[in-house]
């Protein structure tokens, strides 16, 4: 078995419970474990699971200046924002284009925390260099620090109980310094799952203790631990975009529906002439949510052409993520398609490996909770 | 790892197959089914169908990801687990027998000589 990939300090926990290991960007993660996904991704839905996201990169800006420089970084009203809030931004181009999508961790005014997608975590903290250019310090703790995300409805009083209380009153999107399990952490209200839960942040030698004591409490309560696999059938059924499918430096977050996450009023950060000028004068192609007919048997992936066989060329639009909508039913995915058949309800055709299938537009999440 | 039933032959592509009469009952592996994860759809060609060794038969889709399915050896369909189209999920609970895929009848005898026994499929997985 290859050895040259990076494990997480959960590594090992991973194995004893016989998880199936992949590649992904470089690190040996867990995709499923023994229940297999159908039965974790319903676990988080009913019940509560545990994921290690440890891959993730960590890092603190800092300084006397850092407001300045998480303002021209960030779409979304972040350095505004009151002390203790978590803010769900894109980062951008000048060309509008989407660098990563993050959630920063607003602790002072002289101080933020930043949690950013795996795969992106050296370019990201690049870019924050290379933009802020001295503005601030950026602290890349990423080796350092270890993430278990807690999601699904029996998440928050079973990580409160663990806490001592001091986690129930934690409002969505806002976090705390805490203590889990005799664990220091940092844990957040936050997700990417559809669910309510918390992510707990802490440092790597306390991570299998954190997560052994989860487990335990998680496992009378029917919680699972869950792998990759389910985490993306999950934030396909809550339309959460994933970078790298559905968000790249190609599109902006106005044609990615994220028009909520971009703030513009009396703001000029990078990227916002463009996404003014797209809000002012709307876009040409949109991100819209699909469901495969259900006369039809099959599933949309990535990359996967929409097509119109009546125009030339064909091909009008991709799919950027598709799949099996495990709660939801059928074959749900999300595309890149042009406006004009963009509203729900809207008849599209897929080509399906050689095979023209057709499916319908569906406007919001394919899963809310209830 | 567990065995593979000693009574198959079986293909590098993580295919087994197994005397039928005078046919050959084709599905996929343990091992593949490890591989897949938890299986969502699987497309099979229709009863008299030709499929020509090598070449693409049939597609098998999990949670993750899409698979093609190659024909072991060429010649005319002559079954289909009908009840798949339903029950996708009997692949992994039963690979090698509710899970069954396609029954094929063979071309040429000599195709057969070039399977795969279990222990030699067994030194080719364990090389994976």
């Amino acid at each position: 078995m290859s050895t040259d990939r990076r494990k997480t300090p959960l590594w090992d926990v991973h194995k004893q419970l016989g998880a199936r290991l992949i590649d992904f960007g470089g690190w040996d993660m867990p995709v499923q474990y023994t229940a297999g996904t159908i039965k974790e991704h319903k676990a988080v839905r009913e019940a509560v699971g545990l994921f290690d996201v440890s891959h993730m990169g960590e890092a603190y800006l800092r300084g006397p200046r850092v407001r300045e420089a998480v303002e021209q970084l960030t779409t979304n009203n972040v350095a505004a924002a009151p002390a203790g809030k978590a803010v769900y931004t894109l980062l951008c181009r000048p060309s509008g284009g989407i660098v990563d999508d993050c959630i920063f961790y607003k602790r002072s005014d002289d101080e933020f925390f930043v949690i950013v997608n795996a795969s992106n975590t050296t370019k990201d903290l690049e870019w924050f260099r290379e933009q802020t250019r001295g503005l601030c310090d950026v602290v890349d703790v990423s080796d350092e620090t270890s993430l278990v995300a807690v999601q699904g409805p029996k998440a928050i009083a079973m990580v409160d109980k663990l806490a001592g209380g001091t986690l129930g009153a934690l409002t969505s999107f806002t976090f705390a310094d805490a203590t889990v399990a005799g664990v220091r952490c940092v844990a957040a209200r936050t997700g990417y799952t559809g669910e309510d839960g918390f992510e707990l942040a802490c440092a790597n030698a306390d991570a299998p203790k954190l997560w052994t004591a989860l487990l335990e409490a998680a496992t009378p309560l029917g919680g699972l631990p869950v792998g990759l696999g389910a985490r993306d059938t999950l934030r396909l059924e809550a339309k959460l975009p994933l970078y790298g499918n559905d968000l790249d430096d190609d599109h902006t977050p106005i044609e990615a529906g994220l028009g909520w996450a971009v703030k513009l009023d009396n703001r000029d950060f990078i990227g916002a002439s463009v996404l003014r000028a797209q809000k002012a004068n709307g876009v040409t192609r949109q991100l819209v949510g699909f469901k495969i007919d259900e006369s039809v048997r099959a599933f949309a992936r990535h990359g996967y052409p929409v097509v119109d066989r009546n125009v030339t060329p064909p091909v009008i639009g991709t799919v950027t993520s598709g799949g099996p909508g495990i709660c939801v039913g059928g074959a749900i995915g999300l595309a890149y398609v042009p406006v004009a058949r963009a509203a729900a309800g809207t008849p599209l055709t897929i080509d399906c490996r050689g095979k023209d299938v057709p499916a319908t537009v569906v406007s919001g999440k394919f899963y809310k909770r209830s | 790892m567990t065995g593979f039933p000693s009574d198959l032959r079986y293909t590098n592509d993580h295919e087994w197959l197994k005397a039928q009469g005078t046919s050959w009952r084709v599905g996929i592996t343990q091992f593949a089914v490890d591989q897949l994860g938890d299986i969502t759809l699987v497309d099979l060609p229709k009863e008299g169908d030709l499929v020509t060794k090598g070449q693409r038969f049939g597609t098998i889709e999990s949670v993750k990801s899409v698979s093609d399915l190659y024909a072991p050896v060429s010649g005319r369909v002559t079954a289909v687990n009908a009840a798949l189209k339903d029950a996708p999920e009997s692949v992994n609970s039963d690979p090698y027998g509710a899970g069954w895929m396609i029954e094929i009848e063979a071309d040429e005898s000599s195709e057969v000589d070039e399977l795969l026994s279990a222990a030699d499929y067994t030194t080719h997985v364990s090389a994976q």
